[in-house]
């Protein structure tokens, strides 16, 4: 080991700011500007590891810089979620960075050393909010990752994009300030701390009557959640270029609200205090509806990217409801579906880029026939939409069973008729792209042009999804860690 | 004279050292020179202030009697954690803007006037900390004359660049002293049955009195005189127009500093010298102060998202923010005053911060700065807007800014007072700030229509570095609001210890 623990941690957190920083000096030479990207994702993965080990190892890799409040230390702690989310969070970014680039280039994009910049700080915000060292913390980097975003959401500049920047914001920062902010501020006023400890820290200082309230303001006031009906920022959001979709609209972003969430019911509330007071029984229906609902909507775009936007959403609704079932079994289902989720979906947002990229297509009807044209994306389409419907041997399927034995543990069939509804129709939204490609005469020709840097990062992170069905033991052992303690 | 004497004498400095050099400013025609004089004269306060915060950090208050005449017959200055907190904070923030005036005030006024632009430059920030130390009811009445009139000729110099300051000077003189006057009638009333002016006198005898009808008289004209001085909704009409149209310099002083020092005074009348009678007091808390300030909040923040005039939009979101400040004393625990201390500071280096990034795009455009004047100004002033941008994401309370402090203590004290109704109004107001903000951040980085208007000189860093202390303060006391908010927490401590 060439790094301790507190070290690996604070490379982590830093390193991607530093990228951020240096860009604009980078950009002298645009190759530079570009590998810093790259290279930063390197470093930060081999810094995530190391505290992943840690963490299994039974360390808390910890390092505080200032005391914010009385006893709220501005400083950050790993928890074993943490570990796991800040392991996708820096190892996704390895290959959305270089696809960027590709990306970035290949559609002669402007701005491109802002968005780097940008791409980067939002990294950052992740990382820090993946190993916060407690709830406030972790509002704070939810907030700036929201802030950090905008430019990339707005990057065209366009009025299309200048509206969706507005209401992403508007609905992320209104819903934070108004339900998440108070939220953290009752706990603390309550609890007179705020810290993750494994079992939770509110049983026998919140009243069983109040915990549902609570709990909803929590829900509700994490936007990036996308439960409905706060979701519509997450479609609007697609304006953006593809790597931000990509990273962050599939995993930075929208994990950060699902992650979030899951702390605050295992950390703060604690599996046992929900099961207990049934306060999370109205989000298993909150989140079975938005499973199915925004399932519905997939089913009808015609845009990829709009369908795969709301297939996330759905999806997203996977790892609350984990959190709510409040079984031992679900949670550390919910905790594996943040892995297998991002890196299926990353694969798909990446196909979505380089079909657009190489063939200027977007909508999914104009796909027919162009499968042979280009077979490498389509087949990494393919596997990643397996994993995301749970079919063996990719990785999804782990996280699926498990959610599915802990509804079971809790005696909800409900719940297992809506996961197993939610799987027929993602075999029909997300194959349906790939079966048109291949199966179905061209309507369009189009010209290809070859990018290689949007094609292997999708291929990459496919054959990861495969991988991750077989070796899926750490990702598992960090979950079971997650709600042992 | 000595060390030992110059630090005994500390409570007089901070106010007597600008005073006494307001008039050698006025007497120099050169305007550099002038500056010179007010830079002495801010900074010695700064100095002043810097060391009486030092005295009362270990928790001692001392009492400093002018010419040595013992109160209640002379005139008494308190030092204590509150009044060492908010005299610091002003002489701070008025240091910075002086440094900044040394090229913003000659190029918006006529040149020949420097010297006595100063002078009542000096006038104004002399008297602000006077309304702060001193611990005679009577005296504070003088103080608020010096510092009003002293302001309204700073606002009135704007009419070099634009004649609509005259009339808001002269609604700022009208309405200013309708405050003043009620505020010294209720002291007449006050000092009809209780005989005394010296503050910690009366608040020993106001509960002594019989005549309770006399007392809630005073009271009433006292506190709604201090609410006209502190811009509480409704009666902050004067402040919209007097910040729009003062000079650029004299806008960032008096956004930072003149009504920070007024709420300052309704803290020590409702919490210090009224301390005895609870009943009276909790009524205009509860019934006059928490509505009023929610209503400013709301009146503050909507105006300014359809202002188009920085400036005015600028000081509707003042009269915003003083609600914030307003409230937090409205809670009346000591948390909630701490919360109010705590914005005072913040608020000052946010707002102080703003105009003075406003000043320079003046300076840069030489016209009015409204929204679409300021179209792509980020790329082509890239170091003023940066130190701008911090300041506003402070002032909408984004995380690792002053500002989010404030909110956090702020809806603290609300959640502790069981006052769940006014925190959800508080932050709903909070996150429709972030409107207005916007507005402004997203035209700093767009493309003009046709070609980019052209400036007047560069980005000097005479205009940006004051601009850039304040950004500087703003990120500083978000990561590490430490000593703010444990001097916060003395002077509210200080101020409640007066109840129990």
């Amino acid at each position: 080991m060439f790094m301790s623990p507190e070290t690996a941690l604070l490379t982590g957190i830093f390193a991607p700011l530093v990228v951020a920083l240096l860009t604009p000096f980078l950009a002298v030479r645009n190759n530079w500007r570009d590998v810093a990207g790259p290279i930063g994702g390197v470093i930060t993965f081999i810094a995530a590891l190391h505290v992943a080990n840690d963490v299994l190892a039974g360390g808390t890799p910890s390092w505080t810089a200032a005391e914010i409040a009385p006893g709220i230390e501005l400083g950050f702690s790993v928890t074993a979620l943490g570990a796991i989310f800040g392991l996708v969070a820096s190892g996704l970014w390895v290959l959305a960075a270089i696809y960027s680039v590709g990306y970035m280039r290949g559609n002669h994009e402007k701005h491109q050393t802002r968005f780097a910049a940008f791409y980067a700080v939002a990294v950052h915000a992740a990382m820090a909010i993946a190993w916060s060292g407690n709830l406030l913390v972790l509002f704070i980097f939810y907030e700036i990752l929201t802030f950090s975003t905008f430019p990339l959401v707005a990057h065209k500049e366009s009025k299309a994009a200048r509206d969706a920047g507005r209401l992403y914001l508007s609905i992320l920062v209104g819903t934070s300030v108004v339900l998440l902010l108070p939220a953290v501020i009752y706990v603390w006023v309550m609890t007179g701390r705020l810290d993750f400890i494994p079992g939770g820290i509110l049983a026998g200082t919140i009243s069983p009557e109040v915990a549902p309230w609570l709990l909803a303001a929590f829900a509700f006031g994490v936007g990036k959640a996308a439960i409905m009906p706060l979701h519509r920022w997450l479609p609007a959001a697609m304006v953006a270029p593809t790597p931000v979709s990509a990273l962050l609209h599939a995993v930075a972003v929208v994990k950060a609200g699902v992650f979030t969430l899951l702390m605050v019911a295992v950390y703060i509330f604690g599996i046992d205090y929900l099961a207990d007071t049934g306060a999370s029984v109205w989000l298993v229906w909150a989140t079975c509806f938005t499973i199915l609902a925004s399932s519905c909507v997939a089913i009808t775009k015609d845009d990829l990217k709009a369908r795969l936007a709301y297939s996330t959403i759905s999806q997203l609704s996977y790892v609350v409801l984990g959190a709510a079932i409040a079984t031992k079994m679900a949670a550390e289902g919910a905790a594996v579906h943040i892995v297998m989720h991002a890196v299926g979906k990353i694969t798909l947002f990446f196909v979505a880029g380089a079909i657009y990229v190489q063939a200027h297509i977007t909508k999914i009807s104009q796909l027919d026939g162009q499968g042979p044209e280009m077979k490498l994306v389509f087949a990494a389409f393919f596997i990643g939409a397996f994993s995301i419907i749970g079919i063996p041997p990719a990785g999804g399927s782990w996280s699926k069973f498990m959610l599915m034995v802990g509804a079971a543990d809790a005696g909800m069939v409900m719940v297992l008729i809506v996961l197993g509804i939610s799987s027929l129709m993602n075999i029909y939204y997300l194959l349906d792209p790939v079966a048109r490609a291949f199966f179905k005469p061209k309507v369009k020709e189009v010209k290809i042009t070859w990018h290689p840097l949007t094609v292997w990062p999708p291929v990459a992170t496919a054959v990861l999804c495969i991988a991750l069905f077989f070796f899926a033991d750490p990702i598992v052992g960090l979950a079971q860690a997650m709600v042992t303690g | 004279m000595s060390l030992a004497a110059i630090i005994a004498n500390l409570p007089a400095l901070v106010v007597v050292v600008p005073l006494l050099l307001a008039p050698v400013a006025a007497l120099i025609p050169v305007s550099g020179a002038a500056w010179v004089i007010a830079v002495i004269g801010t900074g010695g306060a700064l100095i002043s202030a810097w060391l009486l915060q030092g005295a009362v950090t270990g928790g001692v208050s001392f009492s400093y009697h002018l010419g040595s005449w013992p109160p209640p017959w002379g005139i008494e200055f308190v030092v204590d954690a509150a009044s060492a907190l908010t005299v610091l904070i002003m002489a701070a923030l008025s240091f910075v803007a002086t440094l900044f005036a040394r090229r913003a005030l000659p190029a918006e006024i006529n040149e020949r006037d420097a010297g006595k632009a100063y002078s009542a430059w000096l006038l104004a920030s002399g008297g602000l900390a006077g309304l702060v130390m001193t611990g005679d009811a009577f005296n504070l009445f003088v103080f608020l004359e010096i510092s009003a009139l002293s302001s309204i000729i700073l606002i009135a110099l704007g009419a070099g660049t634009d004649r609509r300051a005259l009339v808001a000077a002269y609604n700022y003189l009208i309405i200013g002293a309708v405050g003043a006057t009620f505020y010294v009638i209720g002291v007449g009333f006050i000092y009809a049955v209780t005989g005394t002016l010296n503050m910690a006198d009366l608040a020993e005898r106001i509960p002594q009195v019989q005549q309770d009808t006399v007392i809630i008289v005073g009271f009433g004209f006292m506190v709604a005189g201090i609410l006209v001085k502190a811009a509480v909704f409704p009666v902050h009409i004067w402040l919209p127009a007097a910040y729009a149209f003062a000079p650029s310099a004299v806008s960032a002083m008096l956004a930072a500093i003149a009504t920070k020092a007024a709420l300052y005074i309704l803290a020590r009348i409702l919490f210090t010298v009224f301390a005895g009678v609870p009943d009276v007091t909790a009524l205009a808390l509860e019934w006059v102060l928490v509505p009023l300030a929610i209503a400013g909040i709301f009146t503050g923040t909507i105006l300014a998202i359809y202002e188009n005039d920085i400036k005015k939009l600028l000081a509707f979101s003042s009269v915003a923010q003083i609600g914030y400040i307003a409230l937090a004393f409205g809670i009346a625990s000591s948390a909630g005053i701490a919360a109010g201390f705590i914005h005072i500071g913040n608020h000052a280096i946010i707002k102080g911060g703003m105009f003075l990034a406003v000043g320079g795009y003046f300076l840069a455009l030489r016209s009015r700065v409204s929204l679409s004047a300021m179209t792509g100004l980020g790329r082509r002033m890239p170091i003023t807007t940066t130190g701008f941008l911090i300041c506003g994401l402070s002032l909408i309370g984004l995380p690792l800014t002053a500002g989010f402090i404030s909110k956090l203590y702020l809806v603290r004290a609300l959640i502790a007072e069981d006052m769940i109704l006014v925190m959800i109004l508080v932050l709903v107001s909070s996150a429709l700030s972030v409107a207005y903000l916007w507005k402004i951040v997203e035209i700093l980085w767009q493309r003009p229509e046709g070609d980019d208007v052209p400036l007047h000189g560069d980005e000097t860093p005479a205009l940006y570095l004051p601009l850039w202390i304040l950004a500087i303060a703003n990120l500083w006391l978000g990561v590490a609001p430490a000593p703010l908010v444990d001097a916060a927490n003395r002077a509210a401590m200080h101020l409640v210890g007066g109840i129990s």
